[in-house]
């Protein structure tokens, strides 16, 4: 049988991001810690040197490559786009902090591109393997990221449970698929399920349907599967607990995406009645455990299994709508994240971190700059206008009304004002409290200041203006 | 000259974009510039605001100085920057930026602290409310609705008194918790309509199910804004914790957004469920009329014997607006309809000026002595004759003293009220005797009588910024009350199109 190459076109981000990775690895061997900026540097060059990739390749036909395991179409573009992006402001993000902890190494670098690069292939999965490949580089990243600081104990810990946890979800993932394959014969998403016939025993396919549910659901976080969210973002550094939070729900999203509706849209009934359980259940233990919370991290883990639980109620509709509807509402989600563990990280500082809900106090009095765009971060995130998040809120359930589940909106949005209380008891810590005695002041490099104004700036002004990011997701599910 | 001004968009962001400007100023040693260009912008926007009377048409119920923006604002969903005001909304949009003008100044030497966000906060939330007034598209009008929360909730919890985060957080919460559910209704509207625009709703026909739902839905809302019984329960604590000028706001403006809410959404888009219904609202409004009159009567807090006196007089407003299906299976006259609905209309506008006029009386004195208790006080007359005397005329006006504009609104809507109902209007006429006995006795021990203790003995009377306000509130308070043809004149053809649309069944 002849060997045919492969067309490298569609995935030349993805073959850029891993010769950069691998020149990275060899660079940083070379450098010492005080040089460690020029793997930062190298780092952010090749993210946006993916970003121009991808935007140089952009068209709008879907086109297949590597024997129709890797897919590059419209969702694809702005997925890799908005995962780049978001790892990009990442690593700012975490310079500062790095740096003030000692845990400047090249290896939170590598991993993180590692990750990033897992991502990619997830987002343009066209396979049962690939999916696999994708997520497994993805969390084998994650897990080891996790627990960069070494000493730390409650890390330590995290990462364990992380792993373990993930580990035993990434087997039931492979289960179901394997199942899956049974029935259908096939590991290719297009046309997986042209195998299905009325003898197919709908048993087995709700099985291996369910294993893969599960093994999606703990990715993103969502309940009955979410125990490890609050674990991980508590004890993972907050840089870390930053990149865990954004990016790979993007990548998340993508994976249900591919799975559900790409490889098993002919099973919309059976998934539809599964993902209406986990969305309901994510909103209510996500809203009301976020209330009990004395740590900020925990508190946004819990808030984020809550808008895990929206991001679901667009997918469940099953309409080429709703899928744009929950891909804007997960890009609005990685933004208002990137602020608010953004705004965290700025506020912590050398042998200080900013976790306890207390810290907050009275800090409209300290930095009424920095009050002023949590603020916008946390209104944004109870899904109140002006913000970014009250259009993705609103997308979503209109998607959900249309799809005539009335019910379900006025669940979503009873769940949405309970929740709000924990976001307003920032404000209010912020605005109302005085300020603690013994809170160092804010030290923090411009472009880290900079960058954490604008992404929460954006967050208000795409809030009077979310028409343009609108119409990108609604291209990217034509008809 | 200022024909093709696009005034609506003038009015509505000078203040945002002036409040902005004010919250550049920074800190508190910058307190002065702060002051003094948050007056420059409130003053520019009143007086911006007045070519909308000025120029207003009367004797044509289409909406005028409309803005439409000729792109969608958001493509993908048909929400159009759409604004427009017509005979209800205009006179409210002048109360609003009144009242900002009034309240900046009276919070001139009182707030100390963090200056600048204090009067940005007012400036940007009397913009939003001018915006809600004005919003023809569903989507901007929602938008604005919630908007307007964030500053108020920043006002109550940083100026406010002891207890003031436990009541800023319930108004927020009770009535975010009101208003979801009116975005459901509008999300099921746009799917039926495919358009987010107000007016396309109020033509499109629908259901008696789906009619009560979203009646239902509009009612959750606008009955926490109102506030009316039994949701109430926000509105003492809020006003109560607020400082004067964020009390002074949310009587005399936040709670007129529920009411004409009703006027805008519930009666022309669900006119069926609103007949059906029609003995749910009365019944609740009949309530908040008679037993928040009698709670008022108990209260010893001034503030909050104000407070409840307000939910008591908005009890007013939305039992005109119901009671046309009445009037017109008992006696099939539909000038009593009209009556009552200009009744409502003219209540919110007389409750304004008034319960602002009697939150900042209280504000007055709870700057001299820091309390609000009624014991506290007595004989102010003897210390305070000036202030005595506002303070009396203001009371009057809230018992509806002919004469002053809190008869003109009670008046017509008990008329209404007879032609309905002989036991409707019973209960809405023993208003007259509560209203006055729970005022007229507030004043009474604080006013007159011998000065009760030092403290009292001690007052100073009031100075020219205070005189100043009363000033203005008097007079509109008096110029409503002897002359009210004209604001009754700019509402007639907006409530007879209004009353055609409740007569006419969707079904």
């Amino acid at each position: 049988m002849s060997f045919q190459v492969p067309d490298f076109t569609p995935a030349l981000p993805e073959a850029f991001l891993l010769g950069m990775l691998c020149a990275i690895l060899i660079l940083d061997l070379f450098l010492s810690d005080r040089s460690r900026i020029v793997t930062y540097a190298i780092a952010q060059l090749t993210l946006l040197g993916a970003m121009f990739l991808t935007l140089s390749s952009m068209s709008a036909e879907t086109v297949l490559t590597f024997s129709g395991t890797y897919i590059r179409d419209g969702m694809a573009d702005i997925l890799k786009l908005a995962i780049y992006a978001s790892t990009f402001v990442t690593f700012l993000y975490a310079k500062d902090y790095l740096r003030d902890r000692g845990i400047f190494k090249g290896e939170f670098y590598t991993l993180g591109l590692f990750g990033t690069l897992g991502m990619s292939i997830l987002v343009s999965a066209h396979n049962f393997l690939t999916i696999y490949l994708g997520l497994e580089l993805l969390s084998l990243s994650l897990y080891a990221m996790v627990v960069i600081q070494r000493d730390s104990s409650i890390a330590s810990e995290a990462a364990m449970k992380y792993f373990v946890l993930g580990a035993i979800a990434s087997g039931m993932l492979l289960y179901g698929m394997s199942i899956i394959y049974g029935i259908t014969g096939t590991l290719d998403l297009a046309g997986m399920t042209a195998n299905i016939t009325v003898q197919t025993p709908g048993i087995l396919l709700s099985f291996g349907l369910v294993f893969i549910i599960v093994g999606i659901a703990f990715k993103l976080g969502a309940v009955p599967f979410h125990m490890w969210v609050p674990d991980v973002y508590q004890g993972a550094p907050t840089a870390v607990t930053l990149f865990i939070g954004s990016a790979p729900k993007i990548a998340a999203f993508a994976m249900l995406m591919r799975l559900l509706v790409d490889g098993l849209y002919d099973l919309h009934p059976q998934w539809e009645g599964i993902l209406i359980i986990l969305a309901v259940l994510s909103m209510a233990i996500g809203n009301l455990l976020a209330i009990a919370q004395t740590n900020i991290k925990r508190m946004l883990a819990y808030s984020t299994i809550s808008h895990v639980g929206f991001l679901i109620l667009g997918v469940l509709t099953g309409t080429q709508s709703g899928f744009a509807a929950s891909m804007f509402y997960t890009l609005a989600y990685v933004i208002m994240a990137l602020a608010g563990f953004g705004i965290v990280m700025l506020l912590s500082r050398k042998g200080f971190e900013a976790e306890n809900l207390d810290d907050y106090k009275g800090l409209n009095e300290r930095s009424p700059w920095y009050a002023f765009l949590m603020l916008s971060v946390m209104f944004s995130m109870a899904g109140v206008p002006p913000f970014l998040g009250f259009w993705a809120k609103l997308v979503v359930l209109e998607q959900v009304i249309a799809a005539n589940m009335v019910w379900l909106a006025i669940v979503g949005v009873v769940f949405s004002v309970i929740g709000a209380f924990y976001y307003l008891r920032i404000v209010k810590l912020m605005y109302f409290d005085k300020p603690a005695d013994d809170i160092p002041a804010l030290t923090a490099s411009f472009d880290t200041r900079l960058m954490v104004s604008l992404n929460s700036l954006l967050i208000l002004f795409m809030g009077i203006f979310p028409g343009s990011l609108l119409g990108l997701c609604q291209a990217a599910f034509p008809g | 000259m200022f024909a093709d001004w696009p005034i609506l968009s003038l009015v509505i962001w000078t203040p945002v974009f002036g409040g902005a400007l004010v919250l550049a100023t920074g800190k508190d040693t910058n307190a002065p510039i702060a002051r003094a260009l948050a007056l420059l912008v409130a003053v520019l926007t009143f007086l911006l605001s007045i070519p909308l009377w000025a120029n207003f048409a009367i004797g044509t119920a289409d909406m005028q100085f409309v803005e439409k923006s000729a792109e969608p604002w958001i493509a993908a969903y048909n929400v159009y920057y759409h604004l427009g005001v017509d005979g209800i909304s205009m006179p409210l949009i002048l109360l609003t930026t009144f009242s900002t003008v009034i309240v900046i100044i009276a919070g001139w030497e009182v707030i100390t602290q963090r200056v600048a966000q204090y009067m940005a906060s007012f400036l940007i939330m009397e913009g939003l409310m001018i915006g809600v007034f004005s919003a023809l598209d569903a989507a901007l009008f929602y938008v604005l609705w919630e908007a307007m929360l964030i500053p108020m909730f920043i006002i109550i919890g940083i100026w406010g008194g002891p207890r003031r985060v436990y009541a800023t957080l319930k108004f927020f919460l009770y009535t975010f918790f009101g208003s979801v559910f009116m975005l459901v209704a509008l999300l099921y509207l746009y799917f039926q309509t495919n358009s987010f625009s107000i007016l396309d709703y109020q033509q499109y026909p629908l259901g008696m199910t789906a009619q009560i739902m979203i009646f239902l839905a509009f009612l959750v809302a606008f009955a926490v804004k109102v506030p009316m019984w039994p949701v109430h329960t926000w509105l003492p604590d809020a006003h109560v914790e607020a400082p004067t000028g964020g009390s002074v706001i949310l009587a005399a403006i936040m709670l007129k957004l529920g009411g004409y809410g009703f006027l805008r959404f519930s009666l022309p888009i669900t006119p069926d469920a609103s007949q059906e219904l029609d003995w749910l609202m009365i019944s609740l409004s009949l309530i908040a009329v008679v037993y928040i009159g009698f709670v008022a009567l108990v209260q010893q807090d001034m503030k909050k014997l104000i407070a409840y006196s307000s939910i008591s007089h908005m009890g007013f407003v939305t039992l005109g607006f119901f009671l046309a299906w009445r009037i017109q299976s008992n006696s099939g006259d539909l000038r009593g309809a009209v009556m009552g609905l200009e009744g409502g209309m003219v209540q919110m506008i007389s409750h304004g000026f008034i319960s602002g006029a009697m939150f900042l009386s209280v504000g007055v004195l709870y700057d001299r002595l820091h309390s609000r208790d009624i014991k506290d006080y007595g004989g102010v007359a003897n210390t305070m004759p000036i202030f005595a005397t506002f303070a009396v005329l203001f009371a009057m006006a809230n018992s509806g003293l002919p004469g002053t504009s809190g008869f003109v609104g009670e008046f017509l809507v008990i008329l209404s009220a007879f032609k309905a109902d002989f036991w409707i209007a019973f209960f809405a006429a023993s208003t007259l005797i509560l209203g006055a006995a729970y005022t007229l006795w507030m004043i009474k021990r604080v006013i007159f009588g011998d000065v009760a203790n030092d403290k009292v003995a001690s007052l100073t009377d009031i100075n020219r910024r205070e005189f100043l306000i009363m000033c203005l509130l008097a007079v509109m308070v008096l110029l409503i009350g002897l002359w009210p043809a004209p604001l009754l004149d700019v509402m007639d053809a907006t409530v007879n199109n209004l009353l055609q649309h409740m007569m006419h069944s969707k079904l």
